[in-house]
């Protein structure tokens, strides 16, 4: 089967990194992934089936690990050779059509999960992510043992899978899991709105940043989150635009994001902080300026929710001690308590949402596997380029093409 | 003699004319036989007895008892003056404010009034600095005044300090300084560079509140004043009549002194941009040249510098003194004997260009919210009679109109430019939407009365200051700005004159008749 495969090669990240400066496609073509024809990985054990993959997105974390930007953190989290690709559409083995949640939980590696009818998420120890029955890997797409998304095949245990219904095309399911991670930010501020709430004011959270994450951040906060008020600091007009498709209240250029805040939030701007600010601030972003300025808006004792993807980052924390402001981060998915008290998965919300939300303007463009350096470019200057996801299609008519 | 101001009819043989383009100036070629341009008189000549002028005025007031018949121990005394606003630019020292306060002073001493307060009626413009104050009223007066906390700034929003005085027939709800509202005698001290200025509009705008400016300080308001340079034709000049009888009718005592200063605007070496092109010299063109190309390379912040440095040889022209409504006549007419032009008929398109300065960043940065303010509140209301530019004209400006703000001088500018005209360019609709959140906005409000911030609905005046220009005309097109800027106030940018007038075309034709303001220095249209 075809493959884009990554392998452990120190010098070829460190190269990916310095061609990242010219785009995400230079850095693909130099960096630790290839084009490969290999074998289907095994089926490790029962429950377990193979899939094949209809659209496949490329996200945020695939892009910095192309580019040589990805933590070392994860050395020891992963394992090499692997596939990338984690948001999936897919035809499964027993003829359902299914998006996979990546997370490689207790049950995929042979262990009890720690509540019953846990999601593979959940759980407060990841010692299950390096051992049992597969070699380690954080999720689907980071593992030598189950393959990933960018490829004719791959596996998955039946507890990361999940069906769609037939009303939920593939360009909405292979939204299903970015989704889900945005829903599951946006009821990390929930804390923090219910107690606005209480007290009686106008909650407001800030979302940082309007790619795929943010939007859907954007997205769950309004379904999921109610009374809040959305201001989001988007940089291109057609996010912008989905923005506010998507229920922000208020949507303007990201230098104008403090003041913006500070409008709906009241208090005084002092210096470059605001005296009060947002009550939770969703970081859709993740680097070091974006940390920063969430820092600044958001008022003191409030949350910035760090959802997208940092590395090393340089910022001053005197803010964040003076402010006693939390700052947490959102990676992925698993069982939510709703603001009516009630438990689901966040998958099954994110399914919910991509039935209703207007995410079919959110997948720009596909392409085919073998015009992996062409997608990986499109998806490094997606903002820049009008787009916002970039996906590859590995639907049969594609596979017949190829 | 100082010459008239007069209309050049643009032939082949005219020179290339003067456009400022805020803090520098370009040279435009306007087309011939269907192009003119309005030159501002020559500025009128200096009374030669400035002090004996004032003392004059004072001893021999106009339909009022003598300032010094008016004083007495034990009173009450209040002097409130014109605040940074005016005059523009700054004038060199001694401002008149300064011979005119001192004079009502000496007098006081001599009357033996030593409750004396004075202060800068500000309204809601951003607070004066101590060196602005010092040169307004001369250190002598600072230094006997401002450390004992009896020379100071109104504030608009001190409900300790305001004073309810009633409602005018109209409804119009009228609320002054308190102390000013409260004293035997309040003496107002004004300078009257426009038409628009003085009169009842000293108090009444002054030292208001907003619960009070907010009835005048509107889109309507606005909208019926045609112009805001003809009193018997302005809507904003009814109203502050209006007031100013609440304010007599309730028993405040108003003795009134309005000066004129001529238009002697420029100082060497910028005295070129005072002449007329044919009647540059060498050196005007060499000094042209060496200041266009200087200043192309000079960082903004340092041009601002530059040009804000520049102390005007305004000098004064006339001081009356006495009852308020014919003080202000006197004063009308000396303003128009300096400014009016005649000029006939209307134009396809006005042009003009857009100066450093208006009356609302001094020392500060012509934003664009104030830019559109000085084209379509300012300079398309110099006229009286009717609109230099016909209705469903052009005006063509020129002006680099940045997205630059002073964030301690107009913070809400900041907030109005990225959230209101993001939203709307309506006078109307934002007044209705938008105004009330920023006029009561609390961060606004500590700024105005604690920093030196314009009030938080500072920038919804200046909006509404162009309502009538706006409506009035089908098209702005600003030469040399921003786009996205420009584009944001609502209007179009043009990289060129000549595209300008290409951009034009689509409305008024391809022969339209052009008038150009040539201003500063300042003059008034007299349209028949």
């Amino acid at each position: 089967m075809r493959a884009l495969r990554v392998r452990r090669r120190t010098a070829k990240f460190a190269v990916a990194r310095v061609a990242s400066t010219f785009g995400s496609g230079g850095a693909a073509r130099v960096g630790p992934i290839d084009l490969v024809d290999i074998e289907p990985p095994a089926l490790p054990g029962p429950g377990w089936h193979r899939i094949r993959p209809r659209l496949v997105g490329i996200c945020g974390s695939d892009l910095s690990l192309v580019e040589g930007h990805a933590s070392t953190y994860f050395e020891d989290w992963v394992s090499f050779p692997f596939v990338p690709g984690h948001e999936i559409v897919g035809d499964s083995d027993d003829g359902r059509r299914v998006v996979i949640e990546p997370v490689l939980g207790h049950e995929a590696r042979g262990f009890a999960p720690p509540f019953p009818g846990a999601a593979p998420g959940d759980g407060d120890d990841y010692a299950h992510l390096v051992g049992g029955r597969l070699e380690p890997g954080i999720q689907t797409g980071f593992c030598c043992s189950t393959g990933g998304g960018w490829a004719d095949e791959f596996v998955a245990h039946e507890s990361q899978i999940h069906e769609v219904p037939d009303s939920l095309s593939d360009e909405r399911a292979v939204l299903v899991e970015p989704l889900a991670g945005g829903i599951h930010a946006a009821l990390l501020t929930w804390p923090k709105v219910r107690a606005a709430t209480e007290a009686g004011t106008v909650p407001v959270v800030a979302v940082l940043g309007a790619g795929t994450m943010g939007l859907c951040a954007v997205a769950g906060l309004r379904r999921f989150v109610p009374g809040v008020r959305i201001v989001v600091g988007a940089r291109y007009p057609h996010q912008q635009a989905l923005a506010r498709a998507f229920g922000a209240d208020v949507v303007v250029a990201p230098n104008e994001l403090s003041r913006a805040v500070r409008r709906e939030s009241g208090g005084h701007l002092v210096g470059d902080h605001l005296s009060s600010g947002a009550h939770a601030t969703i970081d859709a972003i993740g680097n070091s300026d974006s940390i920063a300025e969430a820092l600044r808006f958001t008022r003191p004792r409030g949350r910035v929710v760090l959802l997208g993807m940092p590395a090393r980052v340089s910022v001053d924390l005197t803010g964040l001690w003076h402010r006693e402001t939390e700052l947490v981060g959102s990676y992925t998915y698993g069982t939510e308590t709703l603001p009516d008290g009630s438990r689901r998965r966040t998958f099954d919300l994110a399914i919910e949402t991509a039935l209703v939300e207007p995410l079919d303007r959110l997948l720009s463009a596909t392409y085919p596997l073998d015009d992996w350096t062409d997608a990986l470019a499109h998806a490094g200057a997606a903002g820049r380029r009008g787009a916002v996801k970039i996906a590859f299609d590995l639907r049969p008519h594609e596979r017949e093409n190829s | 003699m100082p010459r008239p101001g007069f209309v050049l009819d643009v032939d082949r043989s005219t020179p290339p004319i003067l456009f400022w383009r805020g803090e520098n100036f370009s040279l435009e070629k306007l087309p011939a036989g269907r192009s003119r341009v309005i030159y501002p008189a020559e500025p009128l000549p200096a009374i030669d007895d400035v002090d004996g002028a004032i003392r004059h005025a004072l001893l021999n007031p106009i339909d009022h008892d003598p300032l010094p018949s008016l004083l007495f121990p034990g009173m009450r005394l209040t002097i409130a003056f014109d605040d940074v606003s005016l005059p523009l630019p700054k004038m060199r020292r001694p401002d008149v404010r300064q011979r005119v306060i001192e004079a009502v002073l000496d007098l006081a001493a001599d009357a033996g009034v030593d409750d004396v307060h004075i202060i800068a009626a500000l309204a809601l413009h951003r607070r004066m600095t101590e060196a602005e104050l010092r040169h307004a009223v001369g250190d002598r007066v600072y230094d006997a005044f401002a450390p004992r906390g009896l020379l100071y700034q109104h504030d608009a929003e001190d409900p300790d300090n305001l004073a309810f005085l009633g409602t005018t027939p109209h409804g119009e709800e009228v609320e002054i300084n308190k102390r000013a509202a409260e004293s035997d005698l309040l003496v107002y001290v004004n300078i009257n560079l426009v038409a628009m200025d003085g009169g009842w509009k000293s108090t009444a705008t002054g030292l208001a509140s907003y619960r009070s400016l907010r009835h005048h300080h509107n889109p309507d308001t606005m909208h019926k004043s045609r112009s805001f340079m003809d009193q018997h034709r302005s809507e904003l000049h009814k109203s502050n009549w209006r007031m100013g009888k609440v304010l007599l009718d309730s028993g405040v005592k108003v003795f009134q002194i309005e000066t004129t200063l001529n238009t002697d605007t420029f100082p060497q070496p910028f005295e070129f941009l005072s002449k007329r092109e044919w009647e540059w010299n060498a050196r005007d063109r060499m000094t042209f040249l060496a200041t266009t190309k200087a200043l192309g390379r000079t960082p903004a912040r340092l041009a601002r510098n530059i040009f804000h440095s520049i102390e005007a040889p305004h000098q004064m022209t006339s001081v009356q003194a006495g009852e308020v409504e014919a003080v202000h006549r006197i004063t009308t007419d000396h303003v128009y004997a300096q400014e009016l032009v005649e000029v006939k008929g209307q134009t396809d398109i006005l042009t003009m260009g857009i100066p450093y300065i208006s009356p609302y960043n001094v020392h500060s940065i012509l934003n664009p919210i104030l830019v559109q303010v000085m084209a379509m509140g300012y300079y398309f209301n110099m006229y009286r009679g009717m609109p230099l530019v016909r209705e469903g004209g052009v005006i063509i400006l020129t002006h680099p109109c940045r997205p630059e703000f002073n964030p301690v001088h107009h913070p809400s500018y900041i907030d109005f430019f990225e959230q209101v005209l993001a939203d709307t360019t309506d006078p109307h609709v934002m007044s209705q939407k938008w105004e009330k959140r920023y006029a009561e906005d609390e961060w606004y409000r500590h700024l105005y009365r604690t920093g030196y911030a314009y009030h938080g609905v500072h920038p919804f005046y200046m909006w509404y200051w162009g309502t009538h220009g706006m409506k009035h005309c089908s098209r702005v097109i600003v030469v040399g700005g921003d786009p996205k800027t420009v584009r944001r106030l609502g209007f179009v940018p043009a990289s060129t004159m000549d595209d300008a007038l290409e951009i034009a075309s689509d409305v008024v034709g391809r022969t339209p008749t052009i008038t150009h303001l040539h201003t500063p220095p300042l003059m008034v249209a007299d349209v028949i």
